[in-house]
């Protein structure tokens, strides 16, 4: 389980979180909603340790990694995969060198080993022939999808994803919803997933959690979201134009 | 007034804070750097990337320092009527003074502002925060690699620098000011002594460590946005040299 308690966050006197209170269940997919510019990925980030928060806590399995040292943070970090905005994939490695990589810089494993399982990850996210490719390369859609398979391929227990499917056509977003789904059902991580996409998120996941103002303003089942008395969310899913969010 | 003031003390804090940070960036750097796993393809990699860049146009610029400097010093000589002088004389101002200095700048223009902008890319694109997410070292993957490389590098492109050199003050001295060319050799062994040459290795080894550690520090903490990464990339070229040049008055003032 993941829990994160009362976490605050500032940058250069500019408030972004403040506040967050969540708690994610094991196995759960969690999708956290919100506007541009609202912290979502700054949220993210502080899950992983890549940000300090100002105050408050993020206790993943029993571990305060707000409190722990690098060491102990690196520990918990094994347990991750990360799917960043803008698939943050090597430059200067092929596709298959890419999705490769954690397994021979983390894991160690052997190249034969390694060649299976990268495979695998490239038949699950339907990309088989094109791994020599640079991620110069190819498309923003299949970038996405390399990106998926690299966090995917070490069968981690927390993934997160931040927007895996903003700017893409219909049915690639479709497609990497699938891909989140089917993975997860075989994987069965907890993973937690920035989206803009709505309401096609709400297909995918168990739980949506509405971030508004640096908290948690919503929480609910997308059942529950979707008919929220909540007037900010209701206008935030609706895309109203009215005066309510002016004030942000 | 008081504002004045003010503002001054604001920038001299943030210059010492920044001066700070980069020293412990070099401290890490360094401990790194001593500290296992290696990564020995990555160190090969770079040691080709720096010298692939670099040793073309050092040999270019090396040839004609070598034959200006062969030509001024000629004209000097004449006047003392020690022509036969020109041999030690390009060759220990090649050795201690501008085969290291040209050679660092060169290297400085051509890898450093390359490693600056490949390390600041990797910083705006989050491929930094993917390594570190992966519970990686992004130290020893960029930087590290980047470091050493260039501590062999820049003394095997200044020992290139230097011969090219010699050899071009011998092309203007004996073929074209006819001096002979066993006066321009013989009279070289006599008077560069091994401190000269040590001398020479020295300042291209701390150039090496200056150049990769400014153009490793600026990628690393460059700001985001394309304009961040070729801010930092002439930041780091501007810092390079004026170090490059600072230290070798210092280094040079101490053996003399
Ligand atoms: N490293 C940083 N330094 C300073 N400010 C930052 C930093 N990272 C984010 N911010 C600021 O925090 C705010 C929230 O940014 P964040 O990237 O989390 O938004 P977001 O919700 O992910 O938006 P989007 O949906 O557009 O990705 C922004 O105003 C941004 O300028
Ligand atoms: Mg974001």
């Amino acid at each position: 389980m993941i829990e994160i308690i009362d976490l605050h966050k500032s940058f250069d006197g500019q408030e972004v979180l403040r506040g967050v209170n969540l708690k994610i269940e094991d196995k759960e997919l969690i999708a956290i909603i919100g506007q541009s510019g609202g912290g979502k990925s700054v949220f993210l980030k502080h899950l992983i340790g890549l940000l300090k928060p100002d105050r408050g806590s993020i206790i993943i399995e029993g571990i305060d990694i707000t409190k722990v040292r690098r060491k102990e943070l690196d520990l918990v970090r094994q347990k991750f995969g990360v799917v960043f905005q803008g698939g943050a994939l090597f430059d200067s490695l092929t596709v298959y060198d890419n999705i490769a990589f954690p397994l021979r810089e983390k894991l160690m494993l052997h190249e034969l080993k390694v060649r299976d399982r990268v495979e695998e990850l490239l038949e699950d996210v339907g990309l088989s022939g094109i791994e020599n490719k640079y991620p110069a390369e190819i498309s923003g859609g299949m970038r996405k999808r390399v990106a998926l398979a690299r966090a995917l391929v070490t069968e981690p227990k927390i993934v997160l994803f931040d927007e895996p499917t903003t700017g893409l056509d219909p049915i690639l977003l479709h497609s990497i919803h699938d891909l989140i789904v089917e993975t997860h059902r075989k994987y069965g991580f907890t993973g937690v997933i920035i989206s803009h996409d709505i309401p096609e998120i709400f297909e995918v996941v168990d739980r949506v959690a509405f971030l508004y103002k640096g908290i948690i303003a919503e929480i609910g089942t997308p059942q529950e979201i979707q008919n929220s008395k909540n007037p900010v969310a209701r206008q935030f899913l609706t895309g109203a134009r009215n005066s309510l969010i002016k004030d942000l | 007034m008081k504002k004045y003031i003010i503002n001054i003390g604001a920038r001299v804090i943030q210059i010492i804070r920044t001066i700070g940070h980069m020293f412990i960036f070099l401290m890490n750097s360094i401990y790194f750097i001593f500290s296992p796993p290696f990564k020995y393809r990555l160190l090969l990699k770079q040691i080709y990337f720096i010298g692939n860049k670099s040793v073309v146009v050092i040999i270019l610029i090396g040839s004609f320092t070598g034959m200006v400097l062969a030509l001024q010093i000629f004209y000097t000589l004449r006047k003392f009527g020690s022509e036969a002088m020109l041999g030690p004389a390009v060759a220990l101002s090649l050795i201690r003074e501008l085969g290291p200095v040209l050679s660092a700048l060169t290297v400085t223009g051509r890898a450093g502002s390359a490693i600056t902008a490949e390390i600041g890319i990797m910083r705006i694109t989050e491929q930094i925060d993917a390594l570190i997410s992966m519970a990686l070292n992004p130290m020893k993957y960029l930087v590290v690699p980047n470091m050493v490389a260039a501590i062999i590098v820049f003394p095997l492109l200044t020992a290139i620098f230097d011969v090219i050199g010699i050899f071009g003050g011998y092309l203007i001295g004996v073929k074209l000011l006819g001096l002979s060319s066993g006066t321009y050799f013989s009279q070289m062994k006599q008077y560069i002594d091994i401190v000269d040459i040590e001398i020479g290795l020295y300042k291209s080894i701390s150039f090496g460590l200056i150049v990769s550690w400014i153009s490793c520090y600026k990628g690393y903490y460059t700001s985001y946005g394309a304009e961040g990464v070729s801010k930092a990339t002439t930041e780091s070229v501007v810092l390079s040299s004026i170090l490059i040049l600072i230290w070798d008055y210092f280094i040079g003032s101490l053996y003399l």
